[in-house]
């Protein structure tokens, strides 16, 4: 409990925003207890109204509550997002891993498609596979996958690089150490933590990529409650529903905005040596 | 960049290039949807299914995948795209009326960028951690997190509809059609940029150089103009370069909230319509552009840095 109290006290930036990502996290969750309403009960005789004390954002074309919507929008959108993380971040490091220690044609064949995907437009690219495959959310996040593990793969590459002739490294390999209990026990935690900040930082975009994909028709479908969706069902009601866009645009903001300061304090946290 | 290299380089995209083509090509092969049909529900008639396998034949998609490719490849090189599918009209004739509009709209986005970003991260490297330094960066982490699509509703309803200067939807040519979608562009785009341009003065003044021009008397200002500028320019050209592959995706959303007619619309109504050679040469002349204006990033460093030069 002490430490748990001196951690907070040394970082309290951080912690700050963990809790409000949290607090984020347990909005979506908690979805059902935080609204009345039903996000997909349509009820066409509201349909438009302005922000009001029953409908705090409005109502949408179909009279549906905006708040309720953008509430279970949450849902959709950290999955997603936290989902298309947590591919590249370890499908990308791992293929970094194994590219860096074992060299040769492994790594050649490895790098050689990553080159291939980095020398490229990625957004471009991203509209094109979530485009052919079909859109839904699923595809949608198979799409940004595709085109943004080369990062994760380089970085992890030049980290293993870096200790693959280290002594204690040659040691192991001396001693007979398997092959995976060398990257278990050396390589793997040496490269985590530049890792993790860097997955930490790439939240925050990757919800927009995704939340623009979707705009565009390439991610979810109507009538999943989607911030980037809502956002463009709303567009055509500008004139006289502005609010149908305010607020899945300010949503989208907002959780951006926290994602991306938790990524930065947390560099801070674990990063020493950035200063 | 000697001829050598630049040799090398043009193998190097051209095998992108390839490795692109084929990869795409692959997604369009394994796609949902029929062309055939969609090229008829297009002239708005459907006819029967020997009809359908007659067309499906003519244009080749009944051969394995392998050859097809060959087929598509050769023509390519050839110049040829082939017919898109939904229009009837050669992709290359298609691709060609879209391009010119929107690398205008890139190229008016990028400058306006420039004219924002450089002055701003000169000043808050410069001013570093005082007040101005402060505001400069909130507005950038701010500008960061903002979707690129939300930004254009947001100017398109403030500028067109509460303040009328602009009128929702342009028919006209010109300045009018393109200032919104290129502000819209350059905003999400200056505030990464004003922060690497921040960074990367705040590393060259770091460097010995400036503390020995500082000693022997030389002004701020003459430090900030002669040295510290002209050796923060070579990181400042090379994002420039890559920053063109985001504008290039990102001119889709734009376009299309702005009902832009440049080759980012055109990509997503192909994509909705099924039709794969449009795709296919949509992605291989968006890589091409891209690589290309790298490549000329690449040579300018020859022109920009006297050290490159030297060390030849």
């Amino acid at each position: 409990m002490g430490k748990i109290k001196e951690f907070i006290r040394k970082n309290k930036q951080f912690t700050l925003f963990a809790i409000l990502a949290l607090g984020l996290i347990a909005v979506a969750i908690l979805a059902p207890v935080l609204t009345k309403y039903d996000p997909y009960q349509a009820n066409l005789g509201g349909a438009l109204q302005a922000p009001s004390a029953e409908h705090w954002f409005g109502t949408d074309k179909l009279g549906r509550d905006l708040f309720t919507r953008i509430i279970y929008g949450s849902r959709v959108s950290l999955a997603a997002s936290l989902t298309v993380v947590a591919i590249i971040f370890v499908g990308g490091s791992l293929l970094g891993v194994i590219a860096g220690y074992f060299g040769k044609a492994v790594d050649t064949v490895i790098m050689r498609l990553s080159d291939m995907m980095i020398s490229f437009p990625g957004m471009v690219l991203a509209i094109a596979v979530a485009g052919i495959l079909g859109a839904s959310i699923r595809n949608a996040i198979i799409a940004i996958a595709i085109v943004s593990w080369t990062k994760y793969a380089r970085m992890s590459r030049s980290l293993v690089l870096k200790i693959r002739h280290v002594d204690y490294v040659s040691a192991a390999v001396v001693t007979g150490s398997k092959v995976s209990y060398i990257l278990r026990k050396y390589m793997i935690p040496n490269i985590l933590p530049t890792m993790v900040i860097t997955a930490a930082t790439d939240i925050g975009g990757m919800m927009l990529e995704l939340a623009g994909l979707s705009f565009l028709g390439f991610g979810a479908q109507a009538p999943t409650p989607e911030w980037g969706l809502m956002l463009n069902e709303g567009r055509v009601f500008m004139q006289n529903a502005p609010w149908m866009m305010i607020f899945p645009g300010l949503a989208i903001f907002v959780t951006v905005v926290i994602f991306n300061l938790l990524g930065d304090s947390l560099r801070d946290v674990m990063d020493v040596r950035d200063e | 960049m000697t001829g050598k290299q630049l040799g090398k380089r043009i193998v190097q995209i051209l095998i992108v290039l390839i490795g692109i083509s084929f990869f795409t090509f692959m997604l369009t092969y394994l796609a949902p949807g029929d062309p055939v049909r969609t090229m008829y529900a297009a002239s708005g008639t459907m006819p029967s299914e020997e009809v359908l396998q007659a067309a499906r034949e003519e244009l080749g998609l009944n051969d394995p995948i392998l050859v097809q490719y060959g087929h598509w490849l050769t023509n390519c090189l050839h110049g040829d795209f082939g017919k898109s599918y939904s229009t009837g009209k050669p992709v290359a004739e298609l691709l060609l009326a879209r391009l010119w509009p929107t690398l205008k709209l890139a190229l008016c986005a990028m400058v306006l960028m420039l004219i924002v970003s450089v002055p701003l991260g000169m000043l808050s490297a410069v001013y570093r951690n005082k007040p101005i330094d402060y505001i400069v960066r909130g507005f950038t982490f701010f500008g960061i997190s903002m979707p690129n699509f939300w930004v254009g509703l947001l100017l398109m309803y403030f500028i067109c509809i509460v303040l009328g200067w602009l009128p929702v939807v342009s028919t006209g040519i010109g300045l009018k059609k393109i200032i919104l979608p290129a502000v819209t562009l350059a905003f999400a785009m200056s505030s990464k940029y004003t922060r690497q341009v921040r960074t990367a003065v705040l590393e060259e003044m770091h460097q010995d150089y400036v503390t020995g021009a500082r000693a022997r008397g030389a002004s701020e200002r003459e430090i900030l103009w002669k040295q510290v500028f002209p050796n923060s320019l070579l990181p400042l050209i090379t994002m420039f370069g890559l920053s063109l592959g985001s504008l290039l995706g990102g001119t889709a959303v734009v376009e299309v909230i702005f009902s832009y007619q440049g080759l980012g619309n055109l990509a997503v109504s192909a994509i909705t319509s099924y039709d794969y050679n449009l795709i296919q040469g949509y992605v291989l002349w968006v890589a091409l552009i891209y690589m290309v204006v790298n490549l000329i990033v690449d040579i300018s460093y020859y022109w920009v840095d006297p050290r490159i030069r030297v060390k030849r």
